[in-house]
C-alpha cells in the first residue's frame, strides 16, 4: 500500500481515537507526519486503567497480529521511527513474551508500565519510557510535537492499531470493542457497530436484566450512572459498561470505591482534585452528603481542575447523587 | 529572532502581547491583577494550586494564566463570576490544609493567603483542617518545617532539588493516599533556606524567627555588639516599602543604634580581612601547586555541602574564616583589649541575609579561647521584625555613621554580598601581591550577574589561569562533577555561594525574592563600590593596621581568629518537635 494512502483511507473512515478522546486518527498521524525531525517514534498504548474495561487484553488475547500489523503500517508512514507498546502490568506478563517473538525483526519494543492509572496518560508515557517518573506533563507541547525524547510521537490505543489494520485491508465496518460486565449472564467483550445505543448493545448481548437496574457507562469509575430509561444514547469516553442490580448495591460502597480509586489514582497536585477527592472521603465515611459542599466541589472540578482526572471525577458522583438518591 | 507580537483583549481593553507570553506575564505588565500563590518564577509552573485562573472566551473550562501561553485575539476575562467562584472555593480547599498561625509566619505582613481570604470573602474554616497533627520539623540549629501549614504546592521540593540537594521529598501516607512532604533520612539539610523564601504558605521558618530575636537586647550588663552584612543595606528596605536595591547603610546604623545596641559595625571590614588572608593563602598554593583548586569557604551552606556530600574537596576549601566570625574575632580580642573590656563581657549579634549562619555559629572548632566570636546571628527579616515591634520608623530615621574601627569598609567589602564579589575581592588584591604592580582596571565585570556558573581567563605573570564563580548548589554540583569527571580542567579558584544571585538571594532575606528583585540589590552593591575611595581590601587602613600591630605579630592567636578546619560529616536525625 502506499503510504499516502493511508491517510485518505482513514479519513474515509472517519476512525477515531480508542481511548475515550474520539481524536480523529488520521488528523493525528497527519500532525506527527508534518513535524520535522530527524526521528520519530510511535507508542501503542496498552495501559488499560480504567476498571471494568479489559477490551484492549481482549484484543491482545486474540488479535495480536493485527495490532502489529497497524503499528508495522505506521512504522513505514513515518520515516525513520521506532515503536513502543506500553503495556499495563499483567498484560505485560501475558503477552510480553508472545509480543516480542512476533516483533522479532521490527522496530518495536515492548515495556511495561509503570505507576497507575494517571501512567496511562500520553505525555506520561514518554515520561515513563524516558525512565523518569510516570506523570502527565504540561501540553501543549503535545506529543505529536514533542512527545518522546523531544521528538514527535504518535501515540495510539491498542485498539486504534487493530483497527488501522483492518482498514487498510479494506475490512473495518465501523465497529468497536465493548467490555460489558456487572450483574449479567453474558459479560466479555465484544465487537458491534460503534452507532449502537447502550440499550441495544445489551439487548443484543442479551444482557438486558429481569430486574431494576442500572448501569455505569463510560468507564468503571469515570463512567456516568444512566436509568433504564436513559438508555437510549451512545456511550460516551470509552466502550464500558457496567450493570448494577439496584437492590443488591450498596450505593455508599459504590461511591467509596469510586472515591478509592481516585484517592489513589489522583497525583495530588492540583487543589481541587486533591482537596475535592478528600473531601468527598469525608462526607462518604459520614455518610452525609451535603449538597451545596459537592455542587462547590463539582464546579471547580469541572471547571478548573489539572488534568482530565479530577474533572471525569464529577461524572459517576453527580449523576448517580441525580438519578439514586 | 524577533517574538511575533499581536493583540489580545483582558477584560475588554485591548492590549499587545508576545507570542510565548503567559497570560499572567501579559496581565502583569498591563497592571492587571491576578492572584497567584504557587507560581514563582524562579521555578518552573507546576500550576497546581489553580488560583490564578481565567475565563477565555469559547472555552467551558477556566485556564490558569501563570502556565498559559497568550494566543492571538484571545478574549480573556481575570474576574468574571465564575473566575471569582473558582477562587473562592479552591481558596477555602487550601485552607482546610493550612493551620493558621498567623502572629508567627514569615508572610505576616505580606501574607497572600489572608489578602486573598479577604478579597474573595473565604470562609476560613468551611472545612474541617485536615493537617492538624501533622509534623513540625526541626533542621539543625537552622530552620523549623511546620507541616501543617503546607499547602501542597511542591515548591520547596523543586527549590531542594535544584539545590543539588534533595533533600524534601514528597511522600503517599495512608491517610487517603494523600502525599506529603517530608524530610528524607538519607540526606541533610545545609540550611541555606531556599525553601523557606519559595514557600507561599510560611510553612518554613528560621530557628527562633519569633521568639528569640529581642534575645540580645536583654542581655543585661553585657557590652552588645552588633555587625550586620553587606547585602542587608541593599534589602532591608523593602520590608518598610521602599524601593527594591534602596541603599539604607546609615538608616540600619541609625536604627541599631536606636534599639540599644552598644556598637555598630560592618561585617564588610571582616570581609576585607577574609579576603586579605585568603588572597594570602591563594598565592601560597599558587606558589606551592597545592589544594588547588582554592574553593572559597565563606557560605557555610557551601561548606556543609562539601562536608557532606563531596567530602574529596574538603582540603580545597579556603581555611580563612567568613567575614563575621573573623569580625567577630577581632571584636573579642583586638578591640577588646583596645577598649580594656573582658571579652568575656561582650556580646557579637550579627545581622545576616543568611539562614545558614544561625549555623555556622555553633560550629565548635571557630571557638577561640574557649569564646564563640559570634553569638546570635539576626537575619534581615528578623531585625525589619524587631524594628516593626519596637514601632521605630524606618523610612524616616536619618542616618547616622557606623562606629569606628570597623565601620568602613572597601569597596571590595562590599560587593560580597553579591555573586562574583568574593572572587572580584580577592582578584584585586591576589593580583597586586602576585604582580606587585597596581591594578588599574578595578572592575571585574565578567564575574558579576546572575548567570549561574560564571568562567573566565585571567593572565597573571604571563600564566593564564582559570577561574569560576557560582551561585546555586546545584550549579556548584554540576561544575563539581565537571572537574571530577575531567581532571584536566583545571581551575586555580572558585568562588560558590549556595542562594541564588549570592547573599542578596539569601534564605534571611525579605520575601519575595525573585530574580528581578535580586538582581536590584546586586546593582546597588556595585554603585557603592564605585563611590568608595578605597576598593582593594588590604588597602583598607584598619587591615592594614591590625595586621602590622597584631596579626603578624601574635602568630598563633592570628591563626585561631583568621582560619579555621573542616570535617566530613555524617547522617544527623531529624528532631520532631510535634
Ligand atoms: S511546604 Fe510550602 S513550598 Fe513546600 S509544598 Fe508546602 S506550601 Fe509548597
Ligand atoms: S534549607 Fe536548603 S537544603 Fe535545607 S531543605 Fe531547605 S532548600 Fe533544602
Ligand atoms: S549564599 Fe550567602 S545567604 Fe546563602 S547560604 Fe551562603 S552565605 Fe548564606
Ligand atoms: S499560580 Fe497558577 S496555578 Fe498556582
Amino acid at each position: 500500500m502506499k503510504r499516502e494512502n493511508i491517510i485518505t483511507k482513514l479519513k474515509k473512515e472517519k476512525l477515531t481515537g480508542r481511548s475515550g478522546s474520539s481524536f480523529p486518527t488520521w488528523l493525528k498521524w497527519q500532525l506527527v507526519k508534518k513535524e520535522k525531525a530527524e526521528k520519530k517514534f510511535i507508542i501503542c498504548n496498552g495501559s488499560e486503567g480504567e476498571p471494568g474495561t479489559f477490551k484492549d487484553g481482549f484484543i491482545l488475547q486474540n488479535h495480536p497480529n493485527e495490532v502489529i500489523e497497524g503499528i508495522k503500517i505506521a512504522l513505514e508512514f513515518l520515516d525513520n521511527s521506532t515503536a513502543y507498546i506500553y503495556l499495563r502490568k499483567d498484560y505485560y506478563k501475558r503477552f510480553a513474551y508472545k509480543l516480542k517473538k512476533l516483533t522479532r525483526n521490527l522496530a518495536i519494543n515492548i515495556v511495561k508500565k509503570q505507576g497507575g492509572y494517571l501512567s496511562g496518560e500520553e505525555t506520561a508515557i514518554c515520561e515513563a519510557i524516558e525512565g523518569k517518573v510516570a506523570l502527565p506533563r504540561p501540553k501543549p507541547p503535545y506529543p505529536t510535537q514533542k512527545g518522546l525524547w523531544g521528538y514527535p510521537t504518535l501515540v495510539n490505543n491498542v485498539e486504534t492499531f487493530y483497527w488501522v489494520a483492518k482498514i487498510a485491508k479494506n475490512e473495518y465496518k465501523n465497529q468497536k470493542f465493548f467490555s460489558i460486565s456487572g450483574d449479567i449472564k453474558n459479560p466479555g467483550v465484544f465487537q458491534l457497530p460503534e452507532k449502537w445505543t447502550i440499550k441495544k448493545v445489551l439487548q443484543e448481548t442479551k444482557n438486558i436484566p429481569n430486574f431494576d437496574f442500572f448501569v455505569q457507562a463510560g468507564g468503571g469509575a469515570a463512567g456516568e450512572i444512566l436509568l433504564p430509561n436513559q438508555l437510549n444514547r451512545q456511550i460516551k469516553g470509552i466502550a464500558t459498561i457496567i450493570v448494577f442490580n439496584r437492590k443488591k448495591i450498596d450505593l455508599f460502597q459504590l461511591m467509596k470505591k469510586w472515591n478509592n480509586f481516585f484517592l489513589r489514582e489522583n497525583c495530588d497536585k492540583c487543589t481541587p482534585c486533591r482537596e475535592g477527592a478528600f473531601r468527598i472521603a469525608e462526607m462518604l465515611q459520614k455518610k452525609k452528603l451535603d449538597n451545596k459542599t459537592l455542587k462547590d466541589l463539582f464546579f471547580v472540578l469541572d471547571a478548573t481542575s489539572l488534568c482530565p482526572l479530577g474533572k471525569i471525577m464529577v461524572n459517576p458522583f453527580k449523576s448517580l447523587i441525580e438519578n439514586l438518591l | 529572532m524577533k517574538k511575533k507580537s499581536f493583540y489580545i483583549f483582558i477584560n475588554g481593553k485591548k492590549i499587545k502581547a508576545k507570542k510565548g507570553e503567559t497570560i499572567l506575564e501579559v496581565a502583569r505588565k498591563n497592571n492587571i491583577e491576578i492572584p497567584t500563590l504557587c507560581y514563582h518564577p524562579d521555578l518552573k509552573e507546576k500550576a497546581s494550586c489553580r488560583i490564578c485562573v481565567v475565563e477565555i472566551k469559547g472555552k467551558n473550562r477556566l485556564v490558569t494564566s501563570c502556565s498559559t501561553e497568550v494566543q492571538e485575539g484571545m478574549e480573556i476575562l481575570t474576574n468574571s463570576r465564575r473566575v471569582k467562584k473558582a477562587r473562592k472555593i479552591n481558596l477555602e480547599l487550601l485552607f482546610s490544609q493550612h493551620k493558621e498561625e498567623c502572629y508567627d509566619c514569615v508572610w505576616q505582613n505580606n501574607c497572600q493567603l489572608l489578602e486573598l481570604a479577604k478579597k474573595y470573602k473565604v470562609t476560613i474554616n468551611r472545612f474541617k483542617d485536615r493537617k492538624t497533627n501533622y509534623p513540625v520539623y526541626q533542621f539543625g540549629p537552622a530552620i523549623i518545617f511546620d507541616s501543617s501549614k503546607c499547602i501542597d504546592c511542591r515548591n520547596c521540593v523543586e527549590i531542594c532539588e535544584k539545590q543539588g540537594v534533595g533533600f524534601l521529598e514528597v511522600k503517599e501516607t495512608k491517610d487517603h493516599h494523600l502525599f506529603k512532604v517530608v524530610p528524607r533520612k538519607d540526606k541533610v539539610c545545609v540550611y541555606c533556606g531556599q525553601c523557606l523564601i519559595h514557600c507561599p504558605a510560611g510553612a518554613f521558618e528560621g530557628v527562633g524567627e519569633f521568639e528569640e530575636i529581642e534575645k540580645p537586647l536583654n542581655e543585661k550588663n553585657k557590652i552588645v555588639v552588633v555587625q550586620f552584612a553587606p547585602s542587608i543595606r541593599t534589602s532591608i528596605g523593602e520590608e518598610f516599602g521602599m524601593a527594591y536595591g534602596e541603599v539604607v547603610t546609615g538608616k540600619i546604623a541609625a536604627v541599631l543604634k536606636k534599639l540599644g545596641f552598644d556598637k555598630v559595625f560592618d561585617t564588610s571590614v571582616g570581609a576585607d580581612f577574609t579576603t586579605t588572608e585568603e588572597s594570602k593563602e591563594i598565592v601560597e598554593r599558587i606558589k606551592s601547586n597545592k589544594n588547588l583548586p582554592s574553593l572559597t569557604s565563606c557560605c557555610p551552606a557551601w561548606v556543609r555541602y562539601i562536608e557532606y556530600y563531596y567530602p574529596e574537596f574538603i582540603h580545597n576549601l579556603t581555611t580563612v574564616r567568613s567575614p563575621q566570625v573573623i569580625l567577630g574575632g577581632l571584636i573579642k580580642t583586638y578591640w577588646a583589649e583596645k577598649q580594656k573590656i573582658n571579652p568575656k563581657n561582650i556580646v557579637v549579634v550579627s545581622i545576616m541575609p543568611c539562614i545558614a549562619k544561625k549555623y555556622e555559629i555553633t560550629r565548635p572548632e571557630l571557638k577561640i579561647k574557649g569564646m564563640k566570636p559570634v553569638d546570635y546571628v539576626l537575619t534581615t527579616r528578623e531585625l525589619a521584625r524587631l524594628i516593626k515591634r519596637k514601632k521605630i520608623n524606618f523610612k524616616k530615621i536619618k542616618p547616622e555613621k557606623l562606629d569606628n574601627i570597623f565601620g568602613n569598609p572597601s569597596g571590595a567589602g562590599v560587593i560580597y554580598g553579591a555573586s562574583g564579589g568574593v572572587m572580584e575581592s580577592a582578584f584585586r588584591t591576589t593580583y597586586e601581591i602576585l604582580t606587585k604592580k597596581t591594578l588599574k582596571r578595578i572592575d571585574f565585570k565578567p564575574m558579576r550577574g546572575m548567570k549561574g556558573i560564571k568562567k573566565a581567563e585571567i593572565k597573571i605573570n604571563g600564566k593564564v589561569r582559570k577561574i569560576a564563580v557560582v551561585n546555586g548548589l546545584g550549579n556548584a554540583k554540576k561544575l563539581l562533577e565537571e572537574i571530577k569527571s575531567n581532571p584536566k580542567e583545571k581551575y586555580t579558584c572558585i568562588e560558590v555561594m549556595a542562594c541564588p544571585g549570592g547573599c542578596i538571594g539569601g534564605g534571611g532575606q525579605p520575601i519575595p525574592t525573585n530574580k528581578e528583585i535580586r538582581k536590584k540589590r546586586a546593582q546597588s552593591l556595585y554603585t557603592i563600590d564605585k563611590k568608595k575611595h578605597i576598593r582593594k581590601a588590604h588597602k583598607n587602613p584598619i587591615v592594614e593596621k591590625i595586621y602590622k600591630e597584631f596579626l603578624e605579630k601574635e602568630k598563633s592567636l592570628a591563626h585561631s581568629i583568621l582560619h579555621t578546619s573542616y570535617s566530613k560529616k555524617t547522617k544527623e536525625k531529624i528532631k520532631k518537635l510535634k
